[in-house]
């Protein structure tokens, strides 16, 4: 998902007898339901897991900007641009409440931006494909915040205080994001026949990658169990990941352009479609950092970072200069 | 690096409610917690005023001293009005 393959660093959930009695009261709060606040006592491995988990979420927020900001100046309207700037500063705007729910766990903004930089920390493998058209813009808005949504409905009710409410806060915005997706692909799905070519060929490239998204199958999924046991994860990927294909091949359906799925077909037994093999070695590759544009979304992160370096240095001498003047004159 | 300060920001929705809390943002003073607040947490309209206060200043309980602190309340439940059974043929208390 946004937070893709998190390592927990725990080879097997632990029976209660083996935990010490604080993780025993902790492990029954987390089962009672009782959330999770940053001063709290809880084990190394729950924090620095959720460290992982939300600083790269934090960070597929922030690189998932690149990939829409690179059409904000080719909106095909007025009011499309508009539209595309407010969703695009939205995605800022959930990086930088999720930021701060990590840094409440004790680890400093300066570092994980850092970590991203360096390569040590991931971000969503989706964000290093490219965009290539308009009607990618709708794909994306459509299929990739649909993702999120589904993913980050049940995240609200995850252990961690901080980051369940970062999750309220994204989730209403969020829905926003998928329907403005949807507007785009049901204007092109309604135009010239060249229009509907352009969003079955978006369709076409987005709809593997987005169900990479997920992450990999629950029986490769090594960290899932541990995860599941700390409600930092509420449902399995392949959960997750059939409910998003049940919910959107209707939605297809509607604008007339189809999956590129041959075996793609209802179930009637299941009461689900069934759907063909994810390239998992795609997926890897994305993964590994050799995907269509891993290294430009780091090379544009890292430029951007830099360029800004005087601004935020320009800032904390300005604030300084006024804070040491108010405290001569309150001297004086 | 020259890391911003943290700030808690805290909103007043609607006229007449209490600010809450809603999260934090590093800013490099005040005046441009406020700004930044306001980019980050009134994008739709949730706020009609803004509090920013420095992270380093606020004084909080500790986990720890939780029972200390809450569990005398436990035992008084008197200080609740449905502690005392009225007679149902009073009325108007």
């Amino acid at each position: 998902m946004y937070a893709q393959m998190v390592d927990t660093g725990v080879k097997a959930v632990r029976a209660v007898a083996e935990m010490s009695p604080e993780e025993q009261a902790f492990q029954a709060r987390i089962d009672a339901d009782i959330k999770i606040e940053p001063k709290e006592w809880m084990p190394d491995a729950y924090r620095r897991t959720l460290v992982r988990q939300i600083s790269q979420h934090a960070h597929s927020e922030i690189v998932g900007m690149l990939p829409e900001g690179n059409w904000i100046t080719r909106a095909p309207t007025l009011k499309r641009k508009a539209i595309l700037m407010a969703k695009v500063q939205d995605e800022g705007g959930h990086g930088l409440y999720l930021y701060s729910a990590a840094e409440t766990l004790g680890v400093s903004r300066d570092q994980m931006v850092a970590d991203l930089h360096a390569g040590r920390a991931k971000y969503s493998s989706i964000f290093n494909y490219p965009t290539l058209t308009w009607a990618d813009i709708g794909a994306i808005g459509w299929l990739v915040d649909g993702a999120a949504i589904m993913n980050q409905i049940p995240l609200c009710r995850c252990s961690f205080g901080p980051y369940a409410r970062a999750m309220v806060r994204i989730c209403k915005e969020e829905s926003f994001h998928q329907r403005q997706g949807y507007d785009i692909m049901l204007s092109l799905a309604r135009g010239t026949g060249e229009q509907k070519a352009m969003a079955q060929d978006a369709l076409n490239r987005w709809w593997w990658p987005s169900l990479m998204m997920f992450g990999p199958s629950d029986a490769e999924s090594v960290h899932s169990a541990q995860s599941a046991a700390w409600k930092i994860k509420i449902l399995s990927n392949d959960e997750l990941r059939q409910r998003f294909v049940d919910q959107t091949v209707p939605q297809a359906d509607y604008l007339g352009i189809t999956m590129p799925d041959p075996d793609l077909k209802w179930n009637a037994e299941r009461n689900h479609f069934d759907f063909g093999a994810i390239d998992w070695a795609e997926f890897q590759n994305v993964i590994k950092g050799n995907g269509p544009c891993n290294r430009d979304r780091l090379r544009t992160r890292v430029k951007a970072w830099e360029d800004g370096g005087w601004v935020r240095d320009a800032a904390m001498a300005h604030a300084e200069k006024q804070a040491a003047r108010a405290a001569a004159k309150a001297a004086a | 690096m020259n890391e911003w300060p943290l700030w808690e920001i805290f909103i007043r929705s609607q006229h007449g409610l209490a600010h809450k809390h809603v999260g934090s943002l590093h800013a490099p003073d005040a005046e441009m917690a406020v700004k930044n607040a306001r980019d980050v947490y009134t994008r739709r309209n949730e706020g009609v005023s803004i509090w920013v206060v420095r992270s380093a200043d606020i004084v909080a309980s500790a986990p720890g001293d939780k029972e200390a602190l809450f569990e005398p309340a436990n035992s008084k439940v008197y200080r609740h009005p449905t502690f005392f059974p009225m007679p149902d043929d009073v009325k108007h208390i």
